[in-house]
């Protein structure tokens, strides 16, 4: 078991008070398994992925623990932390685009960035580096450039290279493919699949609100909803045969080539997620849901209906009794 | 019945920096928008779409070609020509979220439009206007009214901007990606909006890097490659049917929920340890192990490749100038691949 969250909660200090967002959440990954994690903007997605690497000085984690590899990931340690990065747990930010400084060219970031992480075989790493840009068929001229006479798809594979170069245990990969247009996005995901095939990551969450992205490249699907884990699953099962409204919704509001408004016309989901400032008790989905009735006033625990698939929703628990 | 027709539209930008360098934007687009048709224009970044959209807005001059409204030239529009242009063609973009200034109620941007076109109507004739148009957006007059953009959703603020554009007698609307800032949840109200409004007969021009959303909207659609029509037809042609290598490759890599791609793992190729890394010592690496790249890596960054050649040739070229006269290199490099008529309405442009 490589990743395993438990209970973790995560709260940002604002004027009104701590905002929660990261509600009581538990899940693990295993070994060479790439998680998705889906949910819309305000889900706490990405808070989620920043608290597993970086807490910064809003946020602050108000209960669980993460493991890794069989150890305690101290997360509210920055210092501690320190040491992990990079070389345990990375991270490709979101707008990881503008993530390379314009004034150092790439060797000069990357040589800056094995310095302070105080690797001491420098040339070992830039070798295995170069053979790496060339594995995903960049040039290695590269290295000679400014950020900003690379394309877009070009800077975000250079930066997720540069996350990797240590084989982090864990890859937290935010709306890595989101800003990318659709080949650049498919040679993006592609990268991110060798990369955990030959191991330079053994495993990997990749955040994003594109479910369609997630069927290509995620092991498991992850559905979070306003803080809180609404369904994980194979992602077969979460495309195919979802249990939890919310996905079921969400799933069947995509459009696909091929679908076409004078044929079938899809639905969105009426209402917006709860605010998370003051969050009602219960299911929070319970406004938008279809289906709710009495029992969703309380909280559904994210419980075990298959194996391997888990849910938060009373009326799943209940058909399955 | 108003039609929209761009003729033969090419749009040159200079480089403010580094040399000033030529940019071919557009290359002699030409097509036609009729009334209660939803043609999507769909092309990758740098491939000319926002510009096509920011001619027609007349937000951009063309350097060479014309676009003409109901058979008159936009470019030769007076003052209050274009005032009155406006009426009929209006624009919705990207993101709400600068379309609209925080200090002010988001109802702001419908006050503006009554100064320069409604000075004279009074209050009461107004405020139904308003709610008829926010009615035919699905809006509720009392969730968005008297509310600052940071109270609405981004769907709710992009369906308030065409809600702007309805209250004028809008014929045309230029959609420029509007939602892919939004959630899945509520992207497909806003394209079912369109939908509703294309069959009332606005005429829409679609335009996105999104093909599903392309696929799922338009009656006609366009494919843009380097500022020029690669491919161009009903969609159902252009989708079901595609002509072009670089429609299928757009088509192949559209990530699809119930289709994977076919990705074939790069073989075997020996790696030092994993773990190992970490500590520094990447040792044994053999220098003839370079695997094969990633096919579909190694076409993209040809195709940049290419980009880049155009624009230096046509720097070299032009030796600096903007004058693009006819047999001149510029227009020779505006040229774009011809086009063939694969099949009625169908057209295919050659390899380039």
């Amino acid at each position: 078991m490589s990743v395993s969250v438990e209970n973790l909660s995560v709260a940002y200090r604002s004027h009104r008070g701590d905002v929660t967002a990261v509600d009581n959440v538990s899940f693990t990954i295993a070994d060479g398994e790439i998680m998705g994690l889906a949910g819309e903007s305000g889900s706490g997605k990405s808070t989620l992925g920043n608290a597993l690497i970086y807490l910064d000085p809003r946020m602050k984690q108000t209960g669980g623990k993460v493991t890794l590899d069989g150890r305690e990931l101290p997360i509210s340690d920055s210092k501690a932390m320190r040491h992990l990065r990079m070389t345990s747990v990375s991270l490709v930010p979101q707008y990881a685009m503008s993530a390379l400084p314009p004034t150092r060219r790439i060797s000069k970031i990357t040589s800056d960035l094995l310095k302070s992480h105080g690797v001491r075989d420098r040339g070992g790493v830039l070798a295995e580096m170069k053979r790496r840009i060339a594995l995903i068929g960049l040039k290695e001229d590269v290295l000679g450039k400014y950020s900003f006479e690379l394309s877009g798809g070009m800077r975000q594979r250079v930066t997720i290279i540069l996350s990797t170069l240590l084989n982090p245990s864990l890859l937290i990969a935010d709306e890595v493919t989101s800003a990318l247009d659709v080949s650049t996005q498919r040679a993006v995901g592609e990268m991110l699949l060798e990369f955990r095939d030959r191991g330079f990551v053994k495993s990997a969450i990749t955040i994003t609100h594109d479910l369609s992205i997630l069927a290509q490249i995620a092991d498991t699907i992850t559905i979070m909803y306003a803080g809180r884990l609404a369904e994980k699953a194979s992602t077969d099962t979460i495309v195919n045969s979802p249990l939890h409204p919310y996905t079921q919704a969400l799933i069947a509001s995509l459009p696909e080539v091929g679908v076409r408004h004078d044929q079938t016309t899809l639905t969105g989901i009426p209402g917006r997620p709860p605010s998370l400032v003051s969050p009602p008790a219960g299911c929070r989905f319970r406004d938008r849901c279809p289906f709710a009735f009495a029992k969703c006033a309380q909280t559904p625990p994210f419980e075990e209906i298959k194996p391997g698939h888990y849910a938060a929703c009373w009326k799943v628990s209940e058909e399955t009794k | 019945m108003s039609t929209l027709t761009v003729d033969r539209v090419s749009k040159l930008y200079r480089a403010a920096s580094r040399g000033g360098g030529l940019t071919p934007a557009l290359r002699k687009v030409s097509f036609e928008l009729k009334q209660g048709e939803v043609i999507s224009l769909i092309g990758e970044s740098g491939s000319g779409k926002t510009t096509i959209g920011k001619v027609i807005l007349r937000l951009v001059r063309p350097t060479s070609g014309t676009v003409t409204f109901d058979g008159k030239d936009i470019g030769k529009y007076s003052q209050r020509g274009l005032r009155e242009y406006y009426r009929h063609v209006q624009g919705v973009f990207q993101d709400p979220f600068s379309s609209y200034n925080p200090i002010y109620r988001a109802d702001r941007v419908f006050e503006l439009l009554r100064d320069v076109y409604f000075a004279r109507l009074p209050d009461r004739e107004w405020n139904d206007k308003i709610e008829a148009a926010l009615h035919a957006v699905t809006l509720n007059p009392g969730d968005v009214l008297g509310k600052y953009p940071h109270q609405l959703s981004g769907g709710q603020q992009q369906r308030l901007l065409i809600a702007r554009a309805l209250l004028l007698d809008v014929k045309v609307l230029i959609a420029d990606e509007i939602i892919s800032m939004l959630d899945a949840s509520t992207r497909v109200d806003v394209l079912n909006l369109l939908v509703k409004l294309k069959r009332q007969g606005l005429a829409i021009l679609f335009v996105t890097h999104d093909l599903s959303l392309g696929n799922y909207v338009s009656d006609r659609t366009i494919i843009l490659r380097h500022g020029a029509i690669v491919e161009m037809g009903a969609t159902e042609k252009v989708f079901g049917n595609p002509q072009h290598d670089y429609t299928r490759m757009l088509l192949s890599a559209v990530p699809e929920l119930h289709k994977k791609w076919q990705h074939t793992p790069l073989g075997p190729v020996a790696v030092a340890g994993n773990g190992s890394a970490a500590a520094g010592t990447i040792e044994g690496i053999p220098n003839a192990a370079v695997a094969p790249p990633l096919a579909h890596a190694s076409m993209l960054d040809e195709l940049s490749h290419a980009g880049q050649v155009v624009k230096r040739d046509l720097r070299s070229l032009a030796g600096g100038t903007r004058r693009a006269g006819p047999g001149s290199p510029v227009a020779v490099a505006l040229e774009p691949p011809a086009l063939t008529e694969f099949e009625p309405g169908h057209l295919v442009a050659e390899p380039e």
